[in-house]
């Protein structure tokens, strides 16, 4: 009876979009890693045959998570979220290094990345916390132990190098910003990012000159802010010593090779053989499509190697090089009114806890498919970040779909919970 | 909400200035295609200890097609030029296409330079087909295959190792070529060439932007010293056996001979594999390094470590004597004439088998539990370099045996003692050395103590550092001031009355050696010599074995005196011995009397 009520709740139009966006994914996977003209799509060595074993295991992954009780995972949540924290200390200690991050367990013939599955739990422990009845966002102990949540793993993450994983976790903001936080903290927070950027770029003295002129001109300018007078000399005078701060911080704490990373990030320093190159390929690659692209699997660049993690990170630049603008375009809308979609079922949702955690899945794949083909096109720095259901490899597959299908089962059972 | 659909408006924006309007990327005219033509690095050469030339690289062609690109064309002209028929050309094209139809396929390969020179001036007649630089390995002198090794072509596995690797490409088989691999390959780089519809190259596409240069790889210098790597292997000429030269104060391996060899020449270009298959079905093993995978009983060699031992664990003092009763002696016979007792020293002379084993007997005894006193004895030889590989740059070493306590506590049921395991005494029994082994044994002794790892590299060009445990100094358990009498005794191997090599002395070089014939339970004993000079200045420490030759005097002392001889002044004076060593055939002689039964 229950288990009817949730196939004839449940939103197939979330389905049907998840689905579709996973097929486009194995295609493109498909076309970057196979070289041959004839080819077996179950040949399990090759990247796109693996691809097909991990769908098909996301699949029965959906089917499990819709078939469980769906108390089950709020019920879990916690012991969920700290087995995940020590499955991250477990990889700093015995993980294997790919591509400078120490970030994979191996067992055996498979290896996972635990950072991926972490954001579903810190999802879910989040909410968890956030909905229980003597909490409340206003109050400062709620805060911080919301905020504790949220950097425990992602310090973890950024222990083994995987910095692009670690960003996810700004993503956590837009949900705390939904259920309440104080704007002011979200307009702190960007101004304090502004300033470090600003920092590296031009130097402590020219931003804090910076500060003050704008300190300046908002006093003489409105007239408002001269009977705010105190405020704004406080407001600025921190910012000086934030800015100076931030320099000694890059200048001492940081190794030469962090540096180098976000210098290249920034733009300070060219770096042609590494990320600075990975966007060049990509875009030529993705440019090269035109309008209507080249074909499915007529792909040159993308098939020669042209573009690194091509079959990854990169996956983007094969559907710009085959489909073309035609093809890009189509994604980026299927993903937009994806997104759309989990933001409409989450307001929806009768129960707190769904609502929030709706939140949060909205969140981390808008994040996701934000910075990733934001990087292929030139738009966001390169972090190494898959762009859901699209890049190769089981790990990241797998907990897209857990975080998916948890929502579309609580969504399915919105009506039973009240 | 809204920022979703910002986000995804600023990209389609964006992607449409990309894709649509700037035209930049794309090549609009159909007829132009893309050529990706990899740069092939030059593959670093290899040089010995005096930067002499061993390995270098000749130019040659691959002859490279991609299928998707062939046009009806001229076949007949073709084959001719190549020089193969239509047969094999039907094939090569077939696995070409069976490979894939995009990407170039190796269609003839090492062609000569000058064949490619024909080839690519006819070329416009064959679309889809070009010219690729490759590089074949030369040896300038034919010395040293085993140590250098060969390179191939890449194998499926190391392809699915190493994405570096496509399909075609060449990588170290075997010896240096593939312990220094890395090293030595370089770094590929990619051109993109234009190429219009009659095949012709039009030049970089886009000056080049998308190029990357290939990194010519490291050359790498290596310690042997190739005349007297040379003059080894002309020594050992129709002998089975080998030869190993170390530099004592740094384990540098000055040459290392195995008999017999080939010429490296052999396993280069297209006939590699053919003679590959010659050598491997040879009987007499060419492929095979001795000097590193042949084990042997070290015989009366062994004595020496055995004298250390019973020195350092206090079983004996230098002044010791024990009787000898010569054949009638027990449980071990003795062969040789001498008179009784003796000492240590006239011990390790005349190779007294009785004095050994009673001193065998006391190192076991010494701790007043026979278990104990074997432990002491196992880790003693043991920290001289026996029972284990020096895992260095040498490829395919062996470990030989050096039998432990628990091996003959399962042998004989926990219940043994010094007289179960007597052959030990002698170098015998289960004990298995290798000849570098021996070598580095000698090193031993010509340092009173401790010894480097045997290794060949010497210095990779432009790389800073060298392996740590190349030059990690392993010091002996037996003290420096045991190692005087030992050094005596074989120094009277020269210079005494009686010395075994006493026929080799040389007066302006002091030799230290000792003899040692190997029991071979197959045939004739084999012949094992060990040696280091000058005394004062230790600068080479060498094992000769020429197996099925008899007593260690008669063939392996002889090549040992020469090479040090060679070594350490440039050029040999002694002719007589010289000319009989290089002449003297072991081999044909005795496979005629094989053959003969
Ligand atoms: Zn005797």
């Amino acid at each position: 009876m229950r288990r009817e009520n949730t196939i004839a709740n449940m939103d197939w139009l979330t389905v049907l979009m998840y689905l579709l966006l996973v097929f486009f994914g194995w295609l493109s996977i498909y076309s970057a890693s196979s070289d041959e003209e004839v080819v077996n799509v179950f040949d399990f060595s090759q990247r796109y045959g693996k691809q097909i074993v991990w769908i098909g295991l996301a699949l029965l992954l959906a089917v499990v998570i819709l078939i469980i009780d769906a108390q089950f995972f709020s019920a879990f949540s916690y012991i969920i979220y700290f087995s995940i924290l020590l499955l991250l200390m477990a990889v700093l200690l015995f993980g294997k290094t790919v591509a400078g991050s120490k970030s994979w367990i191996d067992l055996g013939s498979l290896s996972i990345q635990p950072a991926e599955f972490a954001k579903f739990a810190t999802a879910l422990a989040l909410y968890r916390y956030l909905s229980s009845i003597n909490t409340n966002i206003q109050r400062l102990k709620t805060k911080l132990v919301s905020v504790v949540i949220i950097t425990l793993p992602a310090l973890l993450i950024l222990l083994q190098n995987d910095t692009g994983s670690a960003l996810v976790y700004a993503a956590f903001v837009l949900v705390l910003y939904r259920e309440g936080i104080s704007g002011a903290f979200i307009v702190v927070g960007v101004f304090a990012a502004l300033l470090f950027i600003l920092t590296l770029l031009f130097g402590e003295v020219w931003v804090s000159a910076g500060v003050t002129v704008i300190a300046v001109l908002l006093f003489a300018l409105f007239k408002k802010m001269r009977k705010r007078i105190k405020p704004l000399l406080a407001g600025m005078l921190f910012s000086i010593v934030f800015v100076f701060s931030v320099n000694y911080a890059y200048e001492n704490v940081l190794a030469t090779h962090q540096k180098k990373r976000i210098n290249v990030m920034l733009g300070i320093e060219k770096d042609p053989s590494g990320a600075g190159y990975n966007v060049n390929q990509s875009k030529i690659a993705i440019g090269s499509g035109g309008l209507k692209g080249k074909g499915f699997r007529k792909g040159m660049l993308t098939r020669y190697h042209f573009v690194p993690e091509q079959t990854t990170d990169f996956i983007f630049c094969t559907v710009g090089e085959e489909w073309g603008f035609a093809g890009t375009s189509t994604i980026i809308l299927l993903f937009v009114f994806f997104l759309i979609r989990l933001i409409v079922l989450a307001e929806r949702q009768k129960s707190h806890f769904s609502r929030i955690y709706g939140y949060a899945v909205a969140s981390i794949f808008f994040f996701h498919f934000a910075v990733n083909i934001g990087m292929t096109i030139g738009l966001a720095p390169v972090v190494g970040i898959p762009l859901p259901f699209f890049s190769y490899g089981g790990s990241s597959l797998w907990a897209f779909t857990i975080l998916l299908f948890i929502f579309i089962k609580q969504d399915a059972n919105r009506l039973n919970l009240l | 909400m809204g920022i979703f659909i910002l986000i995804g408006l600023v990209f389609m924006i964006r992607l449409y200035f990309l894709q649509v309007t700037d035209n930049r990327y794309q090549h609009t005219a159909e007829n132009i295609v893309l050529r990706y033509v990899t740069q092939y690095p030059a593959r670093g050469r290899i040089k010995d200890r005096h930067g002499e030339l061993l390995v270098f690289n000749n130019a040659a062609y691959d002859l490279m097609v991609i299928p998707r690109q062939v046009k009806a064309h001229d076949t007949a002209l073709l084959c001719r030029m190549l020089g193969i028929d239509r047969e094999e050309y039907e094939k090569q094209l077939q696995k070409a296409m069976h490979y894939s139809y995009y990407k170039p396929s190796v269609f003839a390969r090492q062609i000569s330079k000058s064949d490619g020179g024909l080839i690519g001036e006819e070329l416009y007649r064959f679309p889809g087909f070009y010219l690729q630089t490759r590089t074949l390995r030369e040896y300038p002198r034919p010395i040293a295959a085993h140590l250098l090794g060969s390179i191939g072509e890449v194998g499926k596995k190391e392809i699915e190792k190493d994405p570096y690797y496509r399909t075609g490409d060449y990588i170290g088989k075997s010896g240096i070529e593939k312990y220094y691999e890395n090293d030595l390959h370089g770094k590929k780089g990619m051109k993109v060439l234009a190429v219009d519809v009659h095949n012709r190259e039009k030049g970089s596409y886009q000056d080049g932007r998308y190029d990357t240069l290939a990194v010519p790889g490291k050359d790498i210098f290596i310690s042997l010293d190739a005349d007297l790597q040379s003059y080894g292997e002309q020594l050992m000429q129709n002998k089975k056996g080998s030869i190993v030269a170390i530099e004592p104060g740094t384990g540098e391996i000055l040459a290392m001979v195995t008999s017999p060899g080939y010429d490296p020449n052999m396993l280069v270009g297209r006939k590699r594999s053919e003679n590959y298959r010659a050598l491997r079905d040879d009987t007499l093993k060419p492929l095979l390094n001795r000097a590193i995978s042949g084990t042997y009983p070290p015989g009366s060699t062994f004595k020496m470590i055995n004298a250390l031992i019973a020195l350092q664990e206090k079983a004996i003092r230098p002044q010791t004597k024990f009787n000898c009763m010569g054949p009638l002696s027990a449980p071990i016979k003795c062969t040789h004439n001498h008179k009784s007792p003796l000492n240590l020293e006239e011990a390790i002379t005349q190779s007294c088998n009785p004095y050994f084993w009673n001193t065998f007997k006391s190192t076991l005894n010494k701790p007043g539990d026979v278990k104990q006193g074997f432990e002491n004895w196992h880790r003693d030889v043991v920290s001289l370099g026996f029972g284990t590989k020096f895992n260095t740059d040498i490829p395919y070493e062996v470990s030989g045996n050096i039998p432990s306590r628990a091996y003959f506590d399962k042998l004989y049921r926990g219940s043994w003692n010094a007289l179960t395991v007597r052959s030990l005494s002698i170098g015998q029994g289960e004990i298995l050395v290798t000849p570098i082994q021996l070598a580095n044994l000698v090193a031993v002794i010509a340092n009173k103590g401790f010894y480097y790892p045997p290794h060949l590299l010497r210095k990779i060009e432009g790389k800073e550092g060298f392996p740590e445990k190349f030059t990690r100094k392993q010091v002996s358990t037996i003290e420096a001031k045991h190692f005087d009498i030992v050094q005596k005794s074989m120094l009277d191997v020269f210079e005494g009355q009686h010395g075994t090599a006493r026929w080799y002395k040389m007066d302006s070089i002091t030799q230290c050696g000792k003899t040692g014939t190997v029991q071979n339970p197959h045939g004739e004993d084999h012949s094992l010599f060990i040696a280091f000079a000058p005394l004062e200045n230790p600068q080479i420490a060498i094992t000769v074995i020429v197996e099925n030759a008899g007593f260690g005097s008669t063939w392996a002392a002889p090549i040992a005196s020469l090479m040090i001889e060679k070594y350490l002044t440039g050029e040999v004076k002694r002719k007589g011995i010289e000319q009989r060593m290089l002449e003297s055939d072991l081999i044909h002689g005795e496979k005629e009397k094989t053959d003969n039964n």
